[in-house]
């Protein structure tokens, strides 16, 4: 052929290409990493008061200190870890479902999924009275049930992604407006309760609440990990990756299950913490030097504006926000952004 | 060659309620080139997808070395049968050779390494397709031929010893149409690699293929060599157009003029002109 190499040199362009992806893609998920970090520090060390780091690495190993005890370890620490099992969760489940439908408007935020799980939480927790791992269940069920919904009531000749996007907006619609009548109705409801159902919120957050959500996230979340190249195959179109050998109907059945899964314990907890699903993959995308499957990434980045999210909602605004009142404000003009250019293009895929 | 025998029985297949074909029997010679041809929806490309198990079969089978597809599992298949669809999509920013890798998917086991096999597998294909000097650049920056030329390496990085193509020359200019037939060929010609592809142009359908299969209506029409398939009773009866079919001088292979409305009076020996310029402008004043 025209002027190529011989086959050596290819073969050592190709490996060092590859290596500099491989390396460059490890440089990016360990930053996340050590921001995670550095957010978890910063939001264990500093609050309304200060605690030295070797007080709090003191609590963290179960010593009791005066002082910083219950600040660290009562208040500080199950908000932290809550966050950031929250985020990851939002994270690779919210970009599963914008890599497999091929459209970053896909969500499970912005097409119902998450305002299934959570009026399935309020409607456990104010009308059945039901608490623990019980809410978790019935917004899973949930979940579940309003993709199946969103998937059917889209469905004609197939399932376009715009259809299905249009069709699970109004669909959210429609439950946020349940969530608030339930909560309208529910006696003695606080206001910070009632902004846990409808942007997300990791208020009174304790350990044992924890406990689901890791749950969740090791089971499901490591099915979405050992999916990732099937995912990534997927995204070269369906047909594509049928011809590269994945069973695409199977895979996307299993993904979404998955994904729902993860999404709906997450929310059954801290509420659908606003846009973190919808924003986690993007912003993980245009992180310099990316490359491969997403997942990990995103959801290290939905842990980083979690976190990020609530420290800011707590100490950096004039009053107290919950974290989805932050991450609602970052993400409603990214949304705005996305549907301008949408249009422009002329669709929406 | 690759002995690797694609053959359809009974074949039916269809979209919700229509069916676009019912009893289709076929056999692809191993290790040849293979075009299918025919008038749009006459079900050439839905014959390909159900080859390739896009699209199940309703009725019959397709037998690869005389084992059902619809039974092998789906890995294995992918390991001997690749297809380029029409319209595969590139991930945003992705790099030629990291495309290019992902056609050793089907090689990789859900933990598997990256071996030297994958490695080699790749440079092969980035070397026989042109594109090694491409292998950093984005596939969004690369002109419609070159893209088409990274898609066809990926495939080849699958090391599939039978390919199918659905249409693989619609959206290129006619020196990039030129460019991808004679990779392939080299292709066919280097390692024996079977393949059978859905072809619009009938005479470079007849000029690179070995075999044509003329599709209408769902059924096959004609097949065989170039000079059996494309001749201008058949052309008549699968597009319904008359044409005429000459020996092309440079492949001594048939080629095919279409007689239209406008131009279908003059004798076959006479001299070529401008009929616009002669008879419908007004002539210039002396």
């Amino acid at each position: 052929m025209d002027g190529s190499l011989p086959a050596t040199a290819t073969s050592q362009i190709i490996a060092g290409h590859r290596a500099t992806r491989i390396r460059r893609r490890q440089a990016v998920v360990a930053a996340l990493l050590l921001a995670v970090a550095a957010l978890l520090a910063l939001s264990l060390m500093l609050g309304q008061s200060f605690t030295p780091p070797l007080d709090v690495v003191h609590v963290l190993l179960g010593h009791d200190v005066p002082g910083a005890s219950f600040t660290v370890g009562d208040l500080r620490l199950p908000r932290a870890v809550l966050s950031i099992l929250a985020g990851l969760s939002f994270g690779i489940a919210g970009s599963a479902f914008q890599v497999m439908l091929r459209n970053p408007l896909a969500s499970p935020d912005i097409i119902g999924i998450s305002s299934g799980a959570s009026a399935a939480a309020v409607f456990a927790i104010v009308v059945l009275s039901l608490d623990g791992p019980l809410v978790s269940v019935f917004a899973v069920i949930s979940g579940l049930a309003i993709a199946l919904l969103v998937y059917g009531l889209s469905f004609r000749n197939g399932v376009s992604g715009t259809r299905l996007i249009l069709v699970g907006i109004g669909v959210s619609a429609m439950l946020e407006s349940l969530i608030a009548y339930i909560l309208a109705r529910a006696p003695a409801w606080t206001l910070q309760e009632a902004m846990r159902w409808l942007t997300g919120s990791v208020n009174g957050a304790s350990l044992d609440q924890a406990i689901p959500l890791l749950l969740g996230l090791v089971l499901f979340g490591g099915i979405l990990l050992s999916r990732a190249g099937n995912l990534e195959a997927m995204r070269l179109g369906d047909d594509m990756a049928a011809a590269l050998g994945v069973r695409v109907a199977r895979e996307r059945a299993l993904l979404v299950v998955a994904a729902v899964a993860v999404i709906s314990i997450a929310t059954a907890v801290t509420g659908p913490i606003a846009f973190v699903a919808f924003l986690a993959g993007p912003i993980a995308a245009r992180i310099p030097g990316i490359s491969g499957s997403i997942l990990l990434p995103a959801a290290l980045t939905g842990a980083v504006l979690v976190l990020l999210g609530d420290y800011v909602g707590q100490f950096l605004l004039p009053a107290r926000y919950p974290v989805g009142v932050v991450t609602g404000a970052l993400g409603a003009p990214y949304l705005i952004y996305l549907i301008i250019r949408a249009n422009r293009g002329g669709a929406m895929s | 060659m690759s002995g690797h025998e694609l053959r359809a029985e009974d074949l039916g297949a269809g979209y919700g309620e229509r069916s676009v074909f019912d009893h289709l029997d076929i056999a692809f010679p191993s290790g040849r080139i293979t075009a299918i041809v025919g008038a749009n929806a006459c079900g050439k490309s839905t014959l390909l997808r159900t080859l390739s198990r896009l699209l199940p079969a309703r009725r019959g089978r397709v037998l690869l070395d005389g084992r059902s597809i619809h039974h092998l599992p789906s890995r294995e298949l992918a390991r001997t049968l690749g297809l380029l669809p029409q319209s595969p999509v590139a991930p945003e920013g992705i790099t030629v050779a990291d495309l290019v890798s992902r056609g050793r998917h089907p090689h990789q086991g859900l933990f598997s390494r990256w071996t030297g096999t994958d490695e080699r597998a790749v440079a092969d294909a980035l070397d026989a397709t042109g594109t090694a000097e491409l292998a950093e650049r984005a596939v969004d920056e690369l002109s419609g031929g070159q893209r088409q030329r990274v898609w066809i390496a990926m495939a080849l990085a699958q090391k599939t010893d039978v390919l199918l193509l659905d249409e693989p020359i619609t959206f290129l200019d006619i020196s990039h149409q030129v460019e991808v037939l004679d990779l392939l060929t080299d292709l066919n010609r280097s390692r024996g690699t079977t393949i059978v592809m859905v072809l619009h142009d009938l005479n470079l359908a007849a000029r690179y293929a070995d075999c044509l299969v003329a599709m209408a209506g769902g059924h096959i029409r004609s097949v065989g060599a170039p000079e059996i398939v494309l001749t201008e009773e058949g052309v008549r009866q699968v597009f319904g157009l008359d044409c005429r079919v000459l020996t092309d001088p440079t492949s001594g292979r048939p080629m095919m003029l279409p007689l239209g409305r406008h131009h279908a009076q003059r004798d076959a020996g006479a001299e070529p002109r401008l009929a616009l310029a002669d008879e419908t402008l007004p002539r210039e004043q002396p």
